[in-house]
């Protein structure tokens, strides 16, 4: 298979601009220059001496930086400039779902009538958002195959800690003491970090040769003290736990319950439901499977939906509808309390909900077949160049591995990705999951076109061909763009995190 | 039949040929049988763009708190601040809405400095040297910041005043159940924190929240100086516009700030997504939770930016680490710098004291009415709470009626056990920012006349 496989379209593939440095708005501060313009008042000033005694008065205001518009303008247009972003470019990194992002949905989440309205507005002054959120509630119900959800948390890692402080109160409520979490090796890091916070220890079960739970090793680990387990399915290195039937009932059996991570989801959206493979709990990635923008770093959301033994300790208050058709606010009868200062990442709630009434259930199926149509080709395209860690078809996401690339070039990983970024692609995820050495995960998420895949590859090709011939200059890209690689150690060591370290 | 896929039906049999399979649902033969959906979806069927629109148009009209049809007084961490069309553009700007996580610093520069200037804003507005890349929102920002203390004391009894916003010490409850912290609300006597006669030994932190959820600005000499005593952190939940005017949190002795940034270029948006802001001492860097983002260098020398001291975070340290983290609120804190950018030294103070200009005004006026008096007698900056002779909420629902969102009454805002105040539902919190206008007070003042009549 080559481009001319496919015929027509433009390769995505965007080198950045933006290689001058960017002062920061600190040094490009001018003393007396200023954007702001507010409203006239019509109050006169008093001081604020009138207000308050001296001991709560600061002495000097707080200095920030003074610009007029038009630098504050040239200044983060330029910083973004220096930015890879979905919208630019092919983002195939993987367990991260950086598919692209509709403008409708931004554009519902820029509206007016919702992002104005204050959280503390009484019900009946909020209809049309509790209305929303009751819809999305619903509808990932549905999606899930579970009975109810908490809209609250704010990211995935938000929605694991509920998730596990409802198994806890769960436990608790059958005055049942349980003092372990089972986790697979392969498993997001958050996972452990979370099941800590929950109050419980990690056992870690390891994967078998085929990148699954170990189901011997699992049953081995359980007992009468596992309070449950938490899985990823497809887990981490892209694969569908097949045995996930077995697994569910062998924890159901030492009365643990089955937590579902939704990094995932985007591989089974509309195909298969946590809820029918077993699962009592489970968090949705929002800004992953419904597209909500990553924002740099967030924000997220990271609903939990659950079945029906569990809903009456799902954090509260939660809209729901009245017996009269209107909406109000109610608490779960033995709610584990709030887990968000107001009532989630409102916002991203209703972007999500957007993109789900857009898709429907028609759409979100086909959402994951070409996903996982995506990353198949992709995974089969590759074969002769990154083979892939478990030689069988994948899901959404391929885990390639550069091991045996390492030991015949000295090319690393590593390397490898950062030699994509002079290609004009974003980077896979490398180093992860722990358990495949030399690990480059791959999700090209199905808004890629063929064409982009392709060009994909062979830039890949490229890459490895150069490898072969000279690994050394590998270990030094990428050569174009804003940046090259950056001393991490010495950011570490001598660490200037502000402006002023350097005056410290 | 909407979506966003680019695939033609003929590029998809090439793709499915390439592979050996004849059709999309082959992709998912592997998965027993049993666990796939066979009857599909519940949900109706997907809709075109304009046609879901007209859906959110009608949640959006349903909305009577929104700003095209009411002003708004209320506060309770969530205010109604200036967001300047320049904000909006270059905070929506698709590379900084599109992108994630900096884990290739090569090709995220614009993210990662934009975050470093917000690190360095934090930093001076909180007066301590050390700020993290966000969290969710004030109340996580707490959460975490009660656990780093726990983590530096190796103490499990943590002082919370009840002037901390009742949500935040919810939350906290709330993760406590898994951590086991014990949490002590210490009351509120008219509006003031009670420090006196508590035991502070054995204490792994004292919280207070400055101004606190009522709008009083306390005193901080006392819990600092129990903080002191017992070997605890000093943790101030502090109101980053009023810290414009107000002295630091680290002036006042803070080993820890938080706050809530949504103040700063992020709309009331019901209630998220918000902007943790979280602040500390070098002492406590290493149990900093969340991202950092530091300057370094590049091969050739060249000033960059980089996610570091990433040996605490929870992708390495798993189990261990200090916080399981990992998708935080970069857009807000993006949104937070350029607004920040936008106000300037001069016009952060701005804001600050037209607020306290605005709701003393207020004040003064609302308590000459009969049957409107403060709810206590400390001072407040730009928030107040009255005792009105009239359940707050049925005020609230009557003004609302002419246009005008009176402000939050406390018995929606606490807990039902909560003592922090007495008989809430008589109570309402009231907010001035720098977009109300004298005249917008006049109707308010007019209305509460009528209705608390």
């Amino acid at each position: 298979m080559t481009s001319e496989g496919f015929a027509g379209g433009r390769a995505a593939s965007a080198p950045l601009m933006g290689h001058e440095t960017e002062p920061t708005m600190f040094e490009l501060s001018v003393p007396g220059r200023s954007a702001v313009q507010l409203r006239t008042t019509g109050l006169a000033e008093r001081p604020m001496s009138e207000f308050l005694g001296p001991e709560h008065l600061r002495d000097t205001p707080v200095v920030l930086a003074n610009l007029s518009e038009r630098d504050l303008v040239g200044h983060f247009t330029r910083l973004s400039a220096r930015q890879f972003s979905v919208d630019l470019g092919a983002y195939p990194l993987g367990s991260c779902t950086m598919k692209y992002n509709p403008k409708f949905c931004d554009a519902v989440a820029g509206d007016p009538a919702l992002n104005s309205v204050h959280p503390g507005a009484p019900a009946a002054l909020s209809q049309g958002w509790l209305e929303l959120l009751v819809s999305l509630e619903e509808k990932l119900c549905d999606i899930t195959g579970m009975a109810a959800a908490t809209l609250q948390p704010a990211a995935g890692a938000a929605g694991e800690l509920t998730g596990l402080l409802l198994m806890r109160a769960y436990h608790a409520s059958r005055s049942d003491v349980r003092r372990r979490v089972i986790i697979p090796d392969s498993a997001h890091g958050t996972n452990p970090a979370s099941v800590t916070l929950g109050g419980y220890e990690v056992t870690t079960v390891p994967s078998n040769e085929r990148g699954l739970v170990d189901l011997d090793a699992l049953r081995a680990a359980l007992g009468p003290d596992v309070a449950g387990i938490m899985l990823t399915n497809p887990n981490t290195v892209g694969l569908f736990e097949e045995e996930i039937e077995e697994i569910a009932a062998a924890v159901h059996e030492v009365g643990g319950l089955l937590y579902y991570d939704g990094a995932n989801l985007n591989a089974i959206v509309g195909v298969v439901r946590p809820g029918d493979m077993g699962f009592d709990i489970v968090h949705m990635n929002l800004h992953k499977t419904f597209a909500t923008p990553h924002g740099g770093g967030g924000p997220g959301a990271g609903p939990v939906a659950v079945s029906a033994r569990l809903a009456d300790f799902l954090p509260g208050p939660k809209a729901a509808r009245a017996a009269d058709g209107t909406f109000e606010w109610r608490r779960p009868a033995r709610s584990i309390g709030r887990v968000h200062g107001w009532h989630g990442n409102a916002l991203v709630l209703a972007r999500a909900l957007a993109y789900i009434d857009v898709h429907g259930a028609d759409g979100l199926p086909r959402v994951a077949q070409h996903a996982v149509l995506n990353a198949n080709w992709l995974r089969q395209r590759l074969r002769e160049v990154l083979p892939a860690a478990y030689d069988r078809p994948c899901m959404h996401e391929a885990v390639l591995t550069a091991s045996s690339l390492k030991a015949e070039t000295g090319a690393r990983g590593l390397d490898v990705a950062k030699a994509l970024l002079d290609e004009g692609f974003h980077a896979p995820t490398v180093y992860f999951p722990l358990i495949v050495d030399e690990a480059l995960m791959f999700e090209p998420t199905e808004t890629e076109s063929p064409q982009t895949l392709e060009a994909l590859a062979q830039a890949l090709e490229r890459i490895v061909a150069q490898a072969r011939q000279d690994a050394q200059i590998l270990q030094h890209a990428p050569y174009h763009t804003p940046v090259s690689r950056v001393d991490e150690a010495r950011a570490a060591r001598q660490l200037v995190s502000t402006e002023d370290a350097a005056l410290r | 039949m909407a979506d966003y896929l680019p695939h033609t039906e003929s590029e998809v049999a090439e793709m499915l040929d390439f592979l050996g399979l004849s059709s999309l649902d082959d992709l998912f033969a592997h998965i027993p049988p049993a666990l796939r959906l066979a009857g599909g979806l519940g949900m109706s069927v997907g809709a075109s763009e304009p046609d879901v629109a007209a859906i959110f148009a009608r949640y959006g009209e349903a909305n009577a708190a929104r700003a095209a049809t009411m002003t708004c007084f209320a506060g309770a961490g969530a205010y109604d601040h200036e967001v300047p069309n320049v904000v909006r553009a270059l905070s929506s700007r698709s590379e900084f809405v599109t992108a994630y996580t900096p884990y290739q610093p090569e090709v995220a520069q614009g993210v990662l400095q934009a975050i470093f200037e917000y690190q360095t804003l934090v930093s001076r507005l909180s007066g301590l040297p050390i700020a993290n890349a966000s969290l969710y929102d004030g109340a996580s920002a707490l959460v975490e910041a009660l656990n780093m203390a726990a983590g530096a004391t190796k103490r499990s009894r943590i002082l919370v005043s009840s002037g901390v916003h009742p949500h935040w010490r919810a939350v906290a409850r709330t993760f406590a159940a898994g951590t086991g912290h014990e949490i002590i609300e210490v009351p509120l006597r008219d509006g003031v924190t009670d420090w006196a006669a508590l035991d502070a030994a054995s204490a792994a932190a004292v919280v207070v929240a400055y101004p606190n959820y009522l709008g009083v600005v306390e005193d901080l000499g006392a819990p600092r100086e129990l903080a002191r005593a017992a070997g605890a952190l000093f943790v101030v939940a502090g109101d980053p516009v009023g810290a414009g005017v107000l002295r630091s949190a680290g002036d006042w002795g803070a080993d820890v700030f938080v706050g809530e940034g949504q103040a700063f270029g992020t709309p009331l948006s019901f209630g998220g997504p918000y902007l943790g802001l979280f602040a500390c001492t070098l002492e406590q860097v290493r149990r900093l939770p969340g991202r950092i983002v530091g300057e370094t260098v590049d091969l050739n020398g060249r000033r960059s930016f980089v996610t570091t001291l990433r040996a605490r975070e929870q992708d390495i340290r798993r189990e261990k680490a200090t916080s399981n983290v990992c998708t935080n609120q970069t857009l807000m804190a993006v949104a937070a710098a350029i607004q920040l950018g936008w106000l300037g030294t001069s016009g952060l103070a701005e804001i600050a004291r037209r607020g306290a200009v605005g709701a003393h005004h207020l004040f003064e006026e609302l308590v000459q009415i009969p049957g409107v008096s403060a709810a206590n007698s400390q001072p407040f900056l730009r928030e107040f709470a009255l005792r009105l002779r009239r359940p707050a909420a049925e005020v609230i629902a009557d003004m609302a009626g002419s246009g005008v969102l009176a402000g939050v009454a406390l018995d929606a805002l606490v807990e039902p056990d909560d003592e922090s105040v007495e008989d809430p539902s008589r109570v309402l919190l009231v907010a001035v920012t720098e977009r109300r206008t004298r005249e917008e007070m006049d109707r308010y003042v007019e209305l509460m006349r009528k209705v608390v009549a």
